[in-house]
């Protein structure tokens, strides 16, 4: 238990997917201007993302592992990702058109997401079991949430801010990017 | 379009990272050093242009270009994954020091958004030699700009220039000639996004020093 409560930590703050790891950082800066699409990205990236771990991992270790073909996970798992996302989109449009509406526009662009075919490798470099992959990928989305959350709030602020012409968009939302990262990566000696 | 242009648009004027600021991920995490950036470009290139070729002699023909139309962005995914996968064996086979550094962002060069990128807007509607140069060109500009944000953070972050295996450039000298120590933040996450942005700035503001004062007034009062 205490192991899990310690993934999950460190999935959700110091290894948080975007300020350390780098992954998904064009949604972190492409969709993050506004509060209300921030955290509609963030979520449909959980959802796909809880899904999409769960079924690479049972493909890896009960399909690729088998046939000792494990070399083919890439080309696997980007298609497992790209199905289901298009899946995932006619599902939701069918059963919940209220959700579809929330999160419809973000979920095609999450196929090229490097934050959701990276997190389901490194569920395998980490050689994770299932219910680690489980705690671990929930952790990683919901630090994504975070993360973009508060993002987008700074940026908002940014708006009204007068900013050297130079650095106008993209570089003063690195910028203050590295702020943030420079926080994340300080809450590191709490475990 | 003549060739020459297909081939050197992507060093300045199309830089697919510092214009189009296309695949941010693998810049931002494999800048620490010198020697993974040329790692990071070399896989960028083949995997690039390869795919540019392949994609643009599956579309120049009319017949199959119909059928593979409606499904198309699929096909491209396959065709750039399988050339990954080629590309990670391979390294993990000759250059495994470098795998090993490289990590996860080896197969996540079939997310980079350059690479679909130029399948979609270039490769698509060219011939197959001019693909290939635009491809050239565009890994070429990628590698070029990888290579100035890690030039920039292992000087600035650990005194050093990794050039390739052992073979490394000792800049301390520098720093103990001005008594300092190198800046560690820059090696860290947090530089990575600060340097990616101080350079980004001085970028833009040494183009918009280049262009003509009314383009750069009317741009302003349209704001």
């Amino acid at each position: 238990m205490n192991n899990l409560i310690a993934l999950a930590f460190a999935a959700f703050i110091t290894e948080n997917i975007i300020l350390t790891q780098f992954l998904g950082i064009c949604p972190f800066l492409g969709v993050s201007t506004k509060r209300k699409n921030a955290l509609g990205m963030g979520f449909a990236v959980l959802f796909v993302m809880l899904i999409s771990s769960s079924v690479t991992y049972l493909l890896y270790t009960f399909v690729l592992k088998t046939l000792s073909i494990e070399y083919m996970k890439t080309i696997v798992f980007i298609l497992v990702i790209a199905s289901l996302v298009q899946m995932v989109e006619t599902f939701i449009k069918k059963v919940s058109p209220a959700l579809y509406k929330a999160l419809g526009i973000y979920l095609p662009l999450i196929t090229t997401n490097c934050a959701v075919l990276g997190v389901a490798l490194l569920n395998i470099t980490k050689e994770n079991n299932f219910v680690e992959t489980v705690v671990y990928t929930t952790f990683i989305g919901l630090g994504f949430i975070f993360v973009m959350y508060i993002f987008s709030m700074l940026r908002e602020k940014i708006d009204k801010a007068p900013v050297p012409k130079a650095f106008q968009g993209i570089p003063i939302a690195l910028i203050v990017a590295s702020i943030l990262a420079v926080i994340f990566s300080r809450f590191g000696g709490i475990i | 379009m003549n060739k020459l242009q297909n081939f050197t648009k992507g060093f300045i004027k199309e830089n697919p990272l510092f214009v189009t600021v296309l695949g941010m991920c693998p810049s931002l995490a494999v800048t620490t050093s010198l020697e993974k950036a040329l790692g990071m470009g070399m896989g960028v290139f083949f995997v690039l242009v390869l795919s540019n070729f392949i994609v643009s002699l599956v579309m120049s023909n009319p017949k199959i270009a119909e059928l593979v139309r409606p499904v198309r962005i699929p096909v491209y995914i396959v065709i750039i994954a399988t050339l990954v996968t080629i590309v990670e064996m391979l390294m993990h086979a000759f250059l495994y020091d470098l795998y090993k550094s490289l990590g996860v962002f080896i197969p996540l060069i079939v997310v980079n958004c350059i690479i679909l990128g130029r399948a979609e807007a270039f490769a698509s509607e060219n011939k197959p030699l001019d693909s290939v140069l635009d491809g050239m060109g565009m890994a070429l500009g990628f590698t070029g700009a990888i290579v100035l944000i890690s030039l920039f953070r292992e000087i600035l972050g650990a005194g050093t220039i990794t050039i390739w295996g052992n073979l490394v450039l000792n800049l301390n000298f520098i720093f103990n000639f001005l008594h300092i120590k190198p800046i560690d933040l820059f090696v860290q996450p947090a530089g990575a996004f600060l340097s990616f942005g101080l350079i980004l700035a001085t970028l833009t503001a040494i183009g918009n020093s280049f262009k003509p004062k009314s383009i750069v007034k009317g741009a302003t009062a349209n704001e």
